[in-house]
């Protein structure tokens, strides 16, 4: 069969295809978005009535993910690694509980943070489940690691999660496929306790996770993702960790490591490699992207032993994405770096887009805003984060999805006012509700400006999961009918909008405004798609 | 040809991904590796952007490319050109689109763009907008400067005029001669180039 060129995100998707997963669920996020793109634009994931879904949120997914295991289908959830905190309860619960049909958490992480708020490591957070974690270091790993996943999830009747970050996610490769594998058949777990976590239960199956941990462990030290290889030079012995051994590799173009290598793709660690290699070299190296975990496991907190080198004791920089040159340097290379960037060269952040509805509505809040003073507007995680940066300085925190809306009704509680949230649709939808009705059920006095560009923008464009919904979902929730303003972010409304603004400000209590308007990027989608289809 | 390492550089929304696709099956199609990676989510909105894009005959290990190791950059940027200096091997090739994007307020003077542009001694820089909108359509303006990087490639050009059919072929006829049109012309300014340096 032809390898298909495939991103690291693509290559799972296109795994959970062929694997015979029933059903994927996700919540955009940067680097993870593209896998569950790829399963909804399949036309085979299509014709195999494979389920794809946007969520409202992480957990949301997680929690559907794990009702299709329960139901004896093969799942995917897939998420960015801050994600994973919002999936945290379902996660953590479900390695108690354990899997019927085949699941697998996919957890992309960002190290460097190119589109985040943290570096945050999945791995501490599989190790804190206690599942098997499978780490890929290509586009054809991330591929074949989906059917291994699938069958270790069922040999072992529990979630795994598999781990990747974004350089793999967003890298595109040669990808051979395999032979495709049936989906399951619709089967009810055989013991209707096991998903019943009170108390009397859950402490039998948490025991039960207990003691697979030692089965988890073998699995790992016999699978074809863990590999041990031989080196003449015992002066040193490197541990490299998913993405990190190509960048090992890459330092020996003909590919002849002097020294013993162990290549991990599969937690926990195969006890017996990591053995060998200490008991044989005066020192260890460790290579991972994201934390030093496996440093840090390795040292444990005596640090006693043989030298254990890596992010803790300098050799590696202690934060950041890897690359080749690192693992160069840290391995003792010279540098190779080429001309220095001439210093005129300025730096090009992101910015909102020509035309964004975000530019109009920020320039309103901005006016209405100049008699009380700046540092009062609490915001979110989108597009709109963009507001921080000049011109606009619109915006004062950033934190976490639903954050503003909260840390609003804190803020006014302790008696700012006025005290402003600005979030997105689909942010409010993902975290947002549930900060409201707290807010309402207070009357703190907040006003809280939805921006709504009816769709998830920051990600691709993704559907708002409440699209034409928010007004009613706001009265709903009980902000009352005369504080909840629609308007309409453009520039000719400039004067009208910033008079609504004044107003609700001004207003103590509960308010909501509304503003209104597609997103620029996902308009000119749709224009160009029906200019080709009038074509036709 | 052993294998190339090609940066790919512009500011987010101008297309650098439709260069890397189309020397990505031309590539394939001669049978060689490819690795690339790609820069997706929020700098995509108006930052910076770059691709590492490494074709091989061997199997390729890194999907980044080290510094100084670069065969060359291709941007559709001038002054996007420049910030990926570190990562050009000393032999290496700049080819460069002269047209900026202004979307700051502190871009630097266009003049000592240019200087530092021409401080590499192995550059190309070309008015891409300009022979494109010649050719009869602005947007082809990426193929221009992909044409004029096609002689260090190592590809015959008959690869890449398949890829365009390949990857335009259902847009239209017409859309596949001006893509390829604009592939000549670039290509052309550098094998005058070379010419004249002998």
């Amino acid at each position: 069969m032809q390898k298909q060129l495939l991103l690291g995100d693509e290559a799972i998707a296109q795994g959970g295809i062929d694997a015979g997963m029933s059903g994927i669920y996700a919540y955009p996020g940067t680097p993870s978005t593209e896998i569950t793109e790829y399963v909804k634009a399949s036309k085979e994931a299509k014709e195999k009535g494979i389920s794809a879904n946007w969520a409202a949120n992480e957990k949301t997914a997680a929690e559907a993910s794990l009702g299709m295991s329960y139901a004896g289908k093969r799942t995917m959830v897939c998420m960015k690694h801050v994600g994973l905190n919002v999936a945290a309860d379902p996660f953590i619960n479900s390695a108690i509980t354990g899997a019927n049909g085949g699941m697998i958490y996919v957890v992309a992480d960002d190290p460097s943070m190119h589109s985040s708020q943290n570096e945050q490591d999945s791995r501490f957070f599989g190790k804190f489940a206690m599942v098997p974690v499978l780490e890929p270091s290509n586009q054809q790993e991330a591929y074949d690691m989906v059917h291994y996943g699938f069958e270790l999830s069922e040999k072992f009747e529990i979630p795994v999660m598999m781990r990747l970050t974004t350089r793999l996610a967003h890298s595109r490769a040669g990808v051979e496929r395999k032979k495709p594998v049936n989906q399951n058949e619709y089967k009810i777990p055989k013991n209707l306790k096991q998903f019943i976590l009170l108390p009397a239960i859950a402490r039998q199956r948490y025991k039960k996770l207990l003691e697979a941990q030692n089965a988890f462990s073998d699995e790992s030290q016999n699978s074809s993702y863990n590999s041990y290889t031989d080196g003449k030079d015992k002066s040193l012995g490197i541990i490299a960790c998913g993405l990190a051994y190509n960048y090992l590799y890459e330092n020996y173009p003909d590919r002849n490591i002097p020294y013993p290598v162990v290549k991990i793709g599969q937690y926990p660690l195969p006890y017996k490699f990591i053995d060998k290699i200490y008991e044989e070299c005066d020192e260890i190296l460790v290579l991972e992207d994201g934390y030093p975990i496996v440093e840090e496991m390795l040292k444990g907190f005596l640090d006693k032993g043989k030298k254990i080198h890596g992010r803790l004791d300098g050799y590696i920089p202690r934060d950041g994405e890897l690359n080749p040159n690192i693992v160069g340097e840290a391995l003792g290379f010279k540098k190779t770096r080429g001309n220095e960037i001439p210093s005129i060269v300025a730096k090009r952040p992101p910015s909102l887009c020509k035309g964004c509805p975000h530019i109009d509505s920020f320039l309103g809040l901005n006016e209405a805003l100049e008699p009380y003073g700046k540092g009062r507007v609490f915001s979110d995680i989108g597009c709109y984060t963009l507001g921080a940066l000049p011109p606009y300085d619109a915006i004062n925190t950033c934190v976490d999805m639903g954050a503003s809306v909260t840390m609003a009704k804190g803020a006014a509680d302790a008696g700012m006012h006025p005290s402003i949230a600005v979030i997105g649709d689909s942010t409010f939808t993902h975290s947002g509700i549930t900060g409201l009705l707290d807010a309402v059920n207070d009357k703190s006095n907040v006003t809280v400006v939805i921006l709504d560009n009816y769709t998830t923008g920051m990600t691709g464009g993704q559907p708002s999961s409440a699209f034409e919904r928010i007004e009613n979902i706001c009265k709903g929730v009980g902000v009352e009918e005369e504080h909840i303003r629609v308007l309409k972010p453009l520039k000719k409304h400039h004067e009208e909008n910033t008079a609504a603004f004044k107003e609700e400000l001004a207003y103590k209590g509960v308010s909501v405004i509304i503003a209104k308007r597609e997103c620029i990027q996902t308009l000119n989608k749709r224009m160009r798609q029906k200019f080709k289809d009038k074509k036709k | 040809m052993n294998k190339k390492d090609i940066i790919l550089a512009g500011v987010g929304g101008q297309g650098i991904l439709s260069i890397a696709a189309t020397i990505g099956y031309a590539a394939v199609q001669s049978g060689l590796y490819l690795k690339q990676a790609e820069v997706h989510g929020m700098s995509q909105r108006g930052g910076d952007v770059q691709s590492h894009l490494r074709i091989s005959e061997k199997e390729i290990a890194s999907d980044l490319i080290p510094e100084g190791k670069a065969d060359m950059i291709i941007s559709v940027e001038p002054m996007e050109s420049l910030r990926y200096l570190p990562f050009l091997n000393p032999e290496g090739w700049l080819i460069t689109n002269s047209k900026p994007f202004i979307n700051i307020p502190n871009y630097p003077e266009e003049e000592s763009v240019v200087q530092e542009i021409k401080k590499i001694s192995n550059h190309v820089i070309l008015d891409a907008e300009t022979i494109a909108k010649d050719l009869g359509s602005a947007k082809v303006a990426n193929m221009v400067i992909l044409g004029a990087a096609i002689p260090f490639l190592g590809l015959d050009f008959g690869k890449f005029e398949d890829a365009i059919k390949f990857i335009f072929g259902k847009k239209g006829e017409d859309l596949v001669n001006i893509n390829i049109n604009a592939l000549k012309a670039g290509w052309k300014i550098t094998n005058d180039k070379i010419k004249s340096r002998g």
